[in-house]
């Protein structure tokens, strides 16, 4: 039957995500169940009760309190099970175990940033080890948005105010998408993020060294890959059209007004200064909205964004 | 057949002998529609109005189905896309679906089924009409001056901090609200005060109950509403701090405030709607409702229950577990006498002698689509299931389902019901028997697929997606214009049957309800005399034994 439930749910990254699944079904049998009878009722009842004329006689039926119990009851029944299945996976999906990593996650228009016990900030990607619970102690920095795993089939909306949380514990490696699902504004679509769940070693060599298959790759490439995943697509395109931020089709090299009325030529370093402060740079016409990436973002990583906007011509 | 005090034997409105209500010689021209205090010339002034909303979010509605088609930005910015998902949700929600059933239709057939002249306080109910306007004329210059893009919920600090026009929408629906108030008082005082003489409360037809359900529901729920957008206009104008965390409010306190109303506000929107196929089944089954006094007290079950589980709208908002424990356990409650119903309609067919018109038609549609929206609501029900689907397209299928699939379905029954009755003419049968095919296939297209998708994981208010739903995306959209034609089809055939002559005979249905006793269109005054109850609404197969008045 995995045929079938594979129909209506996403790829099981979880043993919870087993457990909400096995319930799914159970109320989607329990609906087609039900459909069918009332639809089935009503096809008959059409078919055979049809009017064969206007002075059709009909019994004088009112009632029948057998028949009103039966219904109320068998649902009322049906649904308690539902109501206690529901609930019992809830209670494990909510409460942490109390050896889980912690790592704490902010959400802010619209990007999404992981900071791990020992400091290491990561945007848009979190890389945790398979195989071992992992707790995210939420929060926002501006508006409400939701933190959302298909695979794992949990979410959390993520407060100004307070924190939440949630947990998960996946045992297969692999790549997991997040979504934002609470509106947040222009970029709540754009608004993704990545789980990465990678072996106990693997996970200690990322927290040494980053992630391994971007160590080695071409500049350009990697420049690709961090202008999707950390959000710089959100605001910045490529195709000319102007978005929150200015496009980056042919900026290198220009001359450009900045709000406080100086002249500045987007080379190298007006790159890393934007990326790093900001701030301090903001392009006339457009609010300085943008956060910085001080700490976020390895040398490489910022040297491989400035190559691909080179190549933005 | 006649069973009221009056006699009336007429089957024709061309033969009666006094002039209909639209066009009474003492009240003529347009002066008189404006200052009417009829609630039939105000429910149809509230029909045409609502209509005219009904078309309006039907374009936003179609407008955002034709962007969806690609994951990428067709014809729409990512912001003018979030306010026509706005302007849809709003207009449909305050401007059509809560004023549709009870204001058009309930105005005009409630004191009807009544054998009451008027409703209790006439003037009340145009003032409701024209707070009504007021506030449907400040919804759109909100429109038109920077619009709104925080989603019809509002929800804080979003709707605190975003530009646009959002105090003055959040105006307009506090005014909407009041009007929704005068209405529900209104309903709620004739139904106690001015019923036929011999009619008690279980010979009420069973559209009563559900209005008059619905009407406590307005009075109570309504105020809540009201205090939380003038809350939120307060926060936006003077910055108040009590929504804001950067001011020290709390965002979460107003999504308990806005789902206390909105929640039951489901039920002011589906409570009519069900009282209007507890009104058609029976008609065409010409049989008596199946379980008259289970439906009747489920209705008031509905309402009251529907107070009290407003937390399910927020199982991923930071509440605590607790909270969302007990909101889950009574949802489950409500479910049940929704479920009785749907049973006691089916059980109202058997052995009945059915005719398969067109208001007939509309009500099996409902019946299988409500039946939908209600079983699908157990996924969401259910916590774990529902931490899952919550804001995804399966919520989106859900209440659509619920809404349009159940109200706005049971509305259009309701309108092909009583149109020869409102308008004294018969529409084209056929082409109004495909409108209504039409409709329900094209609906079903367009929301099976937001049920796949959904459960798949497409968040809802999504500009862009990933590509592995465009599938399903294409499918919807395409299902919305199938949609679409069956409504214009369903449009051009009733405004093609005013342009005959009046046609209708009084009870074209053979109905027993008290409306059809009088002649269609009614006079200004409903009856000729006062009726007098004889037989209860649904005594189609022993109409000569008659009950003591």
């Amino acid at each position: 039957m995995s045929w079938f439930r594979d129909f209506f749910l996403p790829m099981q990254g979880t043993s919870h995500a087993v457990a909400v699944d096995n319930l799914f079904m159970f109320i989607v049998f329990l609906n087609i169940g039900f459909f069918l009878l009332i639809a089935g009722l009503i096809g008959v009842f059409v078919l055979r009760y049809r009017r064969k004329s206007a002075n059709d006689r009909t019994p004088n039926i009112t009632h029948h309190l057998g028949l009103e119990l039966t219904w109320s009851i068998i649902p009322l029944l049906l649904c308690l099970v539902v109501f206690f299945w529901g609930f019992k996976d809830y209670m494990t999906a909510t409460v942490a175990p109390g050896d889980a990593l912690e790592i704490s996650l902010t959400g802010e228009k619209w990007i999404w940033t992981f900071e791990y016990p020992d400091g290491m900030r990561s945007l848009g990607e979190l890389y945790v080890p398979a195989g071992k619970p992992v707790k995210l102690i939420m929060q926002s920095k501006d508006v409400l948005h939701s933190f959302f795993i298909p695979n794992f089939r949990i979410k959390m909306d993520v407060l100004p105010n307070r924190y939440t949380e949630q947990w998960f514990q996946s045992n297969i490696p692999g790549e997991y998408q997040v979504q934002c699902t609470e509106y947040c504004g222009k970029g709540h679509s754009g608004m993704n993020a990545k789980i990465v769940v990678m072996s106990q070693t693997q996970y200690e060599d990322y927290l040494q060294n980053g992630p391994p298959n971007l160590r080695t790759m071409p500049l350009a490439e990697l420049g690709a890959l961090l202008y999707e995943s950390r959000g710089c697509a959100t605001c910045h395109s490529l195709n000319g059209v102007k978005g929150q931020g200015p496009t980056w089709k042919g900026s290198y090299g220009n001359m450009r007004k900045m709000t406080d009325g100086r002249d500045m030529m987007m080379d190298e370093n007006y790159i890393r200064t934007s990326i790093l402060q900001p701030q301090s740079m903001v392009v006339s016409g457009f609010e300085g909205i943008m956060p910085t990436y001080q700490g976020l973002l390895r040398d490489r990583e910022i040297l491989a964004l400035i190559e691909f906007i080179k190549k933005q011509k | 057949m006649a069973t009221t005090s009056t006699p009336v034997t007429h089957h024709g409105g061309h033969h009666a002998a006094h002039a209909s209500f639209l066009e009474d010689p003492q009240h003529r021209g347009l002066m008189s529609w404006l200052t009417t205090v009829d609630h039939k010339r105000i429910g149809l002034m509230y029909l045409w109005s609502v209509l005219t909303a009904f078309l309006l979010g039907g374009l936003f509605a179609l407008a955002l189905r034709l962007e969806l088609l690609t994951p990428k930005e067709d014809f729409m910015t990512a912001e003018t896309y979030n306010k026509v998902f706005t302007l849809h949700g709003a207009v449909m929600v305050f401007l059509f679906i809560i004023p549709a059933i009870p204001a058009a239709l309930g105005n005009f057939v409630l004191p009807l089924m009544l054998g009451a002249k008027d409703v209790a306080f006439p003037r009340l109910n145009l003032a409701s009409y024209y707070v009504y306007m007021t506030g449907a004329i400040m919804a759109l210059t909100a429109i038109l001056t920077g619009g709104i893009d925080t989603g019809w919920t509002f929800y804080t600090p979003y709707s605190t901090t975003t530009g646009g026009a959002v105090t003055l929408m959040t105006f307009s629906v506090f005014v909407l609200g009041f009007s929704s108030i005068f209405t529900g008082i209104n309903f709620v005082a004739t139904v106690h005060k001015l019923r036929a003489p011999g009619m008690g409360w279980f010979d009420l037809p069973l559209f009563v109950w559900g209005t008059y359900a619905t009407a406590i529901i307005q009075v109570l729920a309504t105020p809540v509403l009201a205090i939380t957008l003038l809350l939120l206009a307060f926060e936006r104008m003077f910055q108040i701090g009590i929504f804001d965390a950067k001011l020290g409010g709390d965002p979460v306190l107003f999504q308990h405030f806005f789902w206390f109303y909105s929640h039951p506000a489901v039920y002011i929107m589906i409570l009519p709607g069900m009282a209007i196929i507890s009104e058609i089944i029976p008609t065409f089954s010409k049989k008596h409702i199946f379980g008259y006094r289970a439906i009747a007290f489920s209705s008031v079950a509905i309402a009251l229950i529907s107070f009290i589980v407003w937390g399910h709208h927020m199982f991923t908002s930071g509440q605590s577990q607790l909270a969302a424990v007990i909101f889950s356990f009574l949802t489950f409650l409500v479910a049940i006498p929704s479920g009785i119903k749907v049973f006691n309609w089916v059980a109202t067919m058997y052995r009945g002698s059915i005719a398969l018109d067109t208001p007939m038609l509309y009500a099996i549609s409902f019946l299988l689509l409500f039946t939908i929206g209600g079983l699908t609501g157990i996924f969401l029900g259910a916590l774990s299931v529902d931490i899952h689907l919550h804001d995804t397209y399966f919520i989106v299928a859900h209440f659509h389902y619920v809404m349009m699939g159940g109200t706005v379905i049971a509305f259009l029954a309701g309108v092909h019901y009583w149109w020869p009755k409102m308008f004294g003419r018969m529409y084209n049968e056929t082409w109004a028997r495909i409108g209504c095919i039409l409709v329900f296939f094209g609906f079903n297209i367009t929301f099976l697929n937001q049920f796949a998708m959904g459960a798949k994981g497409m968040p809802r208010r999504y500009y862009s997606y990933l590509d592995q739903f465009q599938g399903n995306h294409i499918g919807s959209t395409v299902g919305s214009w199938v949609l679409a034609l069956g409504l214009f089809i369903a449009a051009g055939v009733l405004l093609a049957s005013l342009r005959k002559k009046y046609d209708a005979p009084d009870n074209p249905w053979g109905s027993k309800t008290m409306e059809w006793e009088t002649q269609s269109p009614p006079i200004t005054h409903n009856f000729p005399n006062n009726p007098v109850m004889q037989h209860g609404p649904y005594d189609y197969n022993a109409p000569s034994v008659r009950r003591e008045a």
